[in-house]
């Protein structure tokens, strides 16, 4: 597959099927759609246009620290998820802001619909910043940022989950 | 019918009980207002925050929104954010730099030191109106301790060094970290709310008994990432070997530990990777030109988690970080959170301080979440204080002398300073 042949649809297939691996907490199979150098990233809500390396994320993770994430995210001991959330994620305004030889840049808007226990609904609004790499198993995600719409967590608490 | 006491406190007996109505009832919420917050010293801002005349960053400290800036002649002010006409927020940008605050409402604008500059239609007031008698008005005592700078609404409090007591020994091991003694807030600002109340976050936050069972994930990544995650047996070491846990005076208590978890200043561990050994030798070597070998192993050596009374907690461990929090309800909290690091590290010891401050604190962190589900879940549980009045709080009341990090005679610290506020008056 060559990258130029990708088109919109082909993302928005891709970010749909991640989505419902998130949604259904199938991590072990999401961890397959990273590249082994990926990353993943939630600046603060205060600083949402900085660089991890010089100002305080919300979650500034390797690639090992993600698997890390998903193996703590697995135990029934990760108690801010024992029980589980619950969570539905909307995708839309999927746009490629860019291409080379082997990435795309994708943007998408995110509405994502948290439940757990008897908690109200939180609603973590934003957008996604996406790196894809195009592969011989097809687009795999290299980074994965997330700009929080809020301008402060506030109510919506801890992401314990994988936003 | 007279009232419960908030706490038992009879050590001869071997007793110490925390009524539970004091995390759960609104109306000591209530009291807490006036015979706490507005008796004490409450965090404001660090000086690096400001550093140039005009600067400004608005918050709400103390349930007042204030103006923490820098003033046309370089001072530290602080300004209760509400114009002098209307009381409207004369300010209403988070941060930034200003030659005025202007409220839009009626167009009345301060200069950098306050003062009331532009009153459109001045004309229209009476004679004897006077810009003069309308100056931003400014908390009855302001003052700082090594950059952190603290606000008071009590004009009789005791100035500030008197009042941290033995807290400002665990500033300076902070401070002394950097070489210029100047130490920085990073950009980046973690808020958010835990349902809970605030107290149980002054509990949590040096409660280090709670380490195994709800830390345990965080454990396993530790010892999964090749780090040693038990004390070493049989090193010199400078404290007992599992910490200490005391009280400072006035409430403030800390907890005191030998570090074995690695710390970017300045103790290598697996995480940051074989090329940073050599900068984290060079810290250390910094550290011991500067302080000497025995203060050197203080600093770089020991995690410490203090809490200053009544909600600031400043803990030195795998990074630093600022934390206060303010009760928005008797079961509901906003926290703010913030990285601070020595202004000289160069950009790798800052990269690998962020990085090492996340692998456990903050809201996507691998333990704060679990924290705020611990706190959540006793909130829930306090619905039964009417029922199951009493929490036991007796750890360690058997002990002569010292006591561990793990016993709770920190906590008893903050609990009796906190009773003696509350019933002060009665």
């Amino acid at each position: 597959m060559s990258d130029k042949d990708i088109t919109r649809i082909d993302v928005e297939d891709f970010l749909y099927e991640e989505a419902a691996l998130l949604d259904e907490w199938r991590l072990d199979e999401w961890l397959e759609l990273l590249t082994d150098d990926a990353i993943y990233q939630i600046p603060s809500t205060d600083a949402p246009d900085s660089d991890a390396r010089n100002a305080l994320f919300l979650i500034a993770d390797d690639a090992t620290r993600i698997k890390a994430r998903v193996k703590r995210l697995n135990d029934t001991e990760a108690h801010a998820e024992s029980p589980r959330s619950r969570t539905r994620r909307m995708i839309g305004n999927v746009r490629i802001t860019g291409r080379n030889r082997t990435e795309l840049e994708v943007s998408a808007n995110f509405s994502v619909y948290r439940y757990r226990r008897n908690s109200p609904l939180r609603h973590f609004v934003g957008r996604y910043e996406y790196r894809l790499r195009v592969t011989e198993k097809g687009l795999r995600i290299a980074e994965r940022r997330i700009i929080l719409d809020p301008t402060e967590l506030g109510t919506l608490g801890a992401i314990s989950f994988i936003l | 019918m007279t009232e419960s006491p908030f706490i038992i406190d009879q050590p001869e007996d071997m007793v110490f009980r925390l009524n539970r109505r004091t995390l759960a009832d609104p109306e000591i919420l209530t009291r807490e207002q006036t015979a706490i917050f507005d008796k004490s010293w409450i965090y404001c801002g660090h000086e690096s925050e400001v550093s140039k005349p005009g600067d400004f960053c608005t918050r709400t400290v103390c349930g007042r929104p204030v103006i923490f800036s820098r003033d046309s002649a370089g001072d530290v002010r602080v300004f209760l954010n509400a114009c002098r006409h209307r009381a409207a927020m004369v300010c209403r940008e988070p941060c930034g730099n200003t030659r005025r605050y202007n409220c839009f409402y009626h167009g009345w604008s301060y200069n950098q030191d306050g003062e009331l500059v532009g009153v459109p239609g001045e004309e229209s007031y009476p004679p004897g109106f006077d810009k003069a008698n309308f100056s931003l008005a400014e908390p009855p005592r302001v003052d700082s301790y090594r950059g952190f700078w603290f606000i008071s609404f009590n004009p009789d409090i005791t100035n500030l060094k008197e009042y941290l007591a033995g807290a400002t020994e665990y500033i300076d091991l902070v401070a002394d970290q950097s070489p210029s003694g100047q130490m920085e807030v990073i950009q980046g600002t973690q808020e958010y709310d835990i349902r809970a109340n605030w107290k149980l976050l002054v509990e949590n936050s040096f409660d280090d008994y709670h380490l195994l069972t709800t830390h345990k994930t965080w454990l396993d990544y530790m010892k999964d990432s090749g780090v040693q995650v038990e004390p070493p047996k049989g090193q010199g070491l400078l404290l007992p070997s599992k910490g200490i846990g005391k009280g400072l005076g006035n409430g403030h208590a800390v907890i005191d530990n030998i570090n074995f978890r690695g710390r970017p200043v300045a103790r290598w561990i697996s995480i940051y990777g074989e090329d940073a050994k050599e900068e984290i030798d060079e810290i250390r070597a910094e550290l011991v030109e500067r302080l000497g070998d025995e203060r050197a192993a203080r600093v770089a050596d020991t995690n410490r988690n203090l809490v200053i009374f009544p909600n600031l907690v400043i803990n030195d461990g795998s990074s630093v970080t600022i934390r206060t929090f303010w009760p928005v309800a008797a079961d509901h909290m906003k926290v703010t959170a913030w990285a601070l690091g020595t202004k000289e590290e160069s950009e790798r010891a800052r990269a690998r301080r962020l990085d090492s401050f996340l692998t456990f604190y903050g809201p996507g962190g691998f333990a704060t979440p679990d924290d705020v589900e611990a706190l959540e879940a006793v909130q829930a549980g306090l619905a039964t204080w009417r029922e199951t009045e009493w929490s036991e709080m007796t750890r360690g009341l058997n002990k002569e002398g010292e006591q561990l990090n793990t016993d709770e005679e920190h906590l008893r610290a903050f609990w009796r300073e906190w009773n003696a506020l509350m019933t002060a008056d009665a």
